[in-house]
């Protein structure tokens, strides 16, 4: 009986790791063994990954795994878990920052949709310009750190209009270090959705956006945000996220781990008022609060621009 | 567990041999908590689950399963969704009750490509319960890899029945020698239903509703009862020491447990095919 606990760590040693790769095992509390590695390695900067806390090292690969994983049922996914709502999110979002209306009208307009993998954003965006502004003249570049995601929108992208699709780009990129061919004071528009929770380094990808912007751009991000002001709905939308998405994660894209990560992701996620100073630190000018929240602050649309 | 059983009417001591199989060996705290505060897990993987999330993911699964049953996670989800209350503690008690059980238990094998080499096992003669499994695999083509982690079960060795019943299930295939058509996959859940009581197996049988009219008259008439004639007379399988029977004669096997080879599914499917296949020529030259 004493050889019960030795035995059980010998076939423990002997079990094969599951198939979901990078997000297999979610531990609750530190183990013993990453405790020692980290000690070895010596002073590693930390930071969150969902509830976990790793090596910064880590989070890009931890979060490409995620998304590469869920890339496939992303668009079904998100219906799922916001019940349609995200497609309201994100119209207003982009017709208010009306994209394409210049002064005087049909002038040219450059942006960048950050993290825009799947091209929700970007082809709301050709839209609003090419058929409701009547302005052709506009470049959207989709850019997303994970190939997986960017194929998903090149696939996408094919049942657009041709006159849209040329105003189109794709870029595999890293926000926090956007490529020289993103010059300085280029862009007319920086939008993110969804997408800087996931960031390792937040302060890194805003100063580049306030890099790659033109004094007078803007720069709009749409995120999931703190329901606090709403303690009743708050509690209704918490069982949701911790019970509903990670079951609907599972039944629909057979991946538990990756939504409950998801989810996870949105609690640390810091509040309204806390970002909008992150945004103000960044070198952005900001009206009002600085936010607008939607759905009771489920979502929130955080707009600033750069000075003149 | 039961001192004084000596001195308890037969009666109660059944009555209280049940309520010991309802409730788990474990010190675990059963105290009641929701989604925002789970208790730690009792294992790598482990999600404790409230009552509403397992009733959640029971029916889900179930009928995603019933819908789409190439989703191997969600039958396995089903299965462990379901096995709570009395169902795996029964057949965890099952195996602390043979010898060869609780040595399994006490062991904790794994089946795995790491743990079983497949290389060696093509190499056994053709007859043994080794040779047999292998075949099966490369006939199907899948691999020993393919089971999913068991997740949802909160007491830590009835993970590991749910995961060797799991992982056992392919053997089971070879014994009896049915195929992984869904023909072939609703009868054997039939026979493991008989034997070892999981719900999910039961549940399983559901899908002969999605079987072709001559499969469904043919599970009726030869492989259920044949099902439950083997599964409730046979030793229980769950306490079968596969990797010690690799070379032994598939037979003599399944004569010491009690099994009788069913009709070889694969040859009726393929001579039903062949007289349709002819049936159909004729048809086409009397044109």
């Amino acid at each position: 009986m004493a050889a019960r606990p030795a035995l059980r760590v010998c076939a423990r040693a002997l079990r094969v790791p599951t198939c979901r790769g990078v997000v297999s095992t979610r531990q609750f509390s530190v183990s013993c063994s990453r405790l020692n590695a980290s000690e070895s390695r010596g002073e590693e900067r930390k930071t969150h990954f969902g509830y976990e806390t790793i090596n910064e090292s880590e989070k890009q690969s931890r979060v490409a795994g995620v998304f590469t994983n869920v890339a496939e049922s992303y668009d079904k996914m998100n219906d799922l878990m916001s019940l349609g709502v995200h497609r309201l999110w994100k119209d207003y979002f982009v017709s208010s920052l009306n994209p394409g209306a210049t002064n005087p009208i049909g002038q040219p307009q450059r942006v960048l949709d950050v993290a825009g993998g799947t091209g929700d954003i970007a082809f709301r965006m050709l839209h609003h310009s090419h058929v409701l502004n009547g302005n052709p003249n506009i470049h959207v570049t989709i850019s997303d750190i994970n190939p997986a995601m960017l194929e998903v929108g090149r696939q996408r992208s094919l049942s657009l209009a041709a006159q849209q699709q040329s105003s189109l780009s794709f870029l595999e990129a890293n926000a926090e270090k956007l490529p020289s061919s993103i010059p300085d004071n280029s862009l007319d528009l920086y939008t993110v959705a969804f997408g800087i929770r996931n960031f390792t380094d937040m302060p890194a990808a805003l100063r580049e956006a306030h890099r790659v912007l033109r004094p007078g751009g803007v720069f709009a991000c749409l995120e999931f945000s703190k329901v606090d002001r709403f303690p009743l709905f708050n509690s209704v939308y918490k069982q949701w996220s911790f019970s509903a998405i990670p079951l609907i994660g599972q039944l629909v894209a057979g991946d538990r781990d990756s939504y409950q990560y998801l989810v996870e992701s949105i609690e640390r996620f810091p509040s309204q008022e806390a970002f909008r100073d992150m945004i103000v630190g960044a070198g952005f000018e900001v009206a009002g609060d600085g936010y607008e929240n939607l759905t009771g602050g489920i979502a929130a649309i955080h707009r600033g621009i750069k000075p003149l | 567990m039961e001192v004084a059983s000596s001195r308890i009417r037969p009666a109660t001591r059944t009555a209280s041999k049940v309520c010991a199989a309802c409730t788990s060996s474990s010190t675990s705290s059963s105290r009641p908590f929701s989604a925002l505060n789970r208790p730690p897990p009792s294992y790598p993987g482990h999600v404790p689950l409230t009552r509403v999330e397992r009733a959640g993911l029971a029916v889900g699964s179930g009928v995603m399963s019933l819908l789409n049953p190439y989703r191997h996670d969600l039958i396995a989800a089903l299965g462990e969704a379901t096995a709570t209350p009395y169902f795996i503690y029964r057949l965890r008690d099952a195996m602390l009750s043979d010898p060869t059980g609780r040595r399994i238990l006490r062991l904790r094998p794994r089946i795995s490509s790491n743990t079983l080499s497949v290389e060696k096992l093509r190499q056994l003669p053709a007859n043994t319960v080794g040779r047999a499994y292998v075949d099966w695999l490369d006939r199907e083509g899948v691999s020993p890899d393919t089971r999913s982690q068991v997740r949802y079960i909160d007491d830590e060795e009835c993970a590991y029945v749910m995961q060797r019943y799991r992982e056992c299930h392919d053997f089971y295939h070879a014994v009896t020698g049915l195929p992984i058509v869904r023909e072939g996959e609703v009868a054997l859940k039939a026979f493991e239903f008989a034997n070892t009581l999981i719900p999910m197996t039961g549940l399983s049988m559901l899908a002969v509703a999605t079987l072709k009219p001559s499969e469904r008259s043919r599970f009726w008439s030869t492989y259920f009862p044949w099902a439950v004639r083997n599964g409730v007379r046979s030793r229980e399988v769950i306490n079968v020491f596969w990797e010690e029977e690799l070379e032994r004669d598939v037979g003599e096997l399944r004569a010491e447990l009690g099994i009788e080879r069913p009709p070889d599914l694969r040859e009726i499917r393929q001579r039903e095919r062949e007289e349709r296949k002819r049936q159909k020529e004729m048809q086409n030259q009397g044109r």
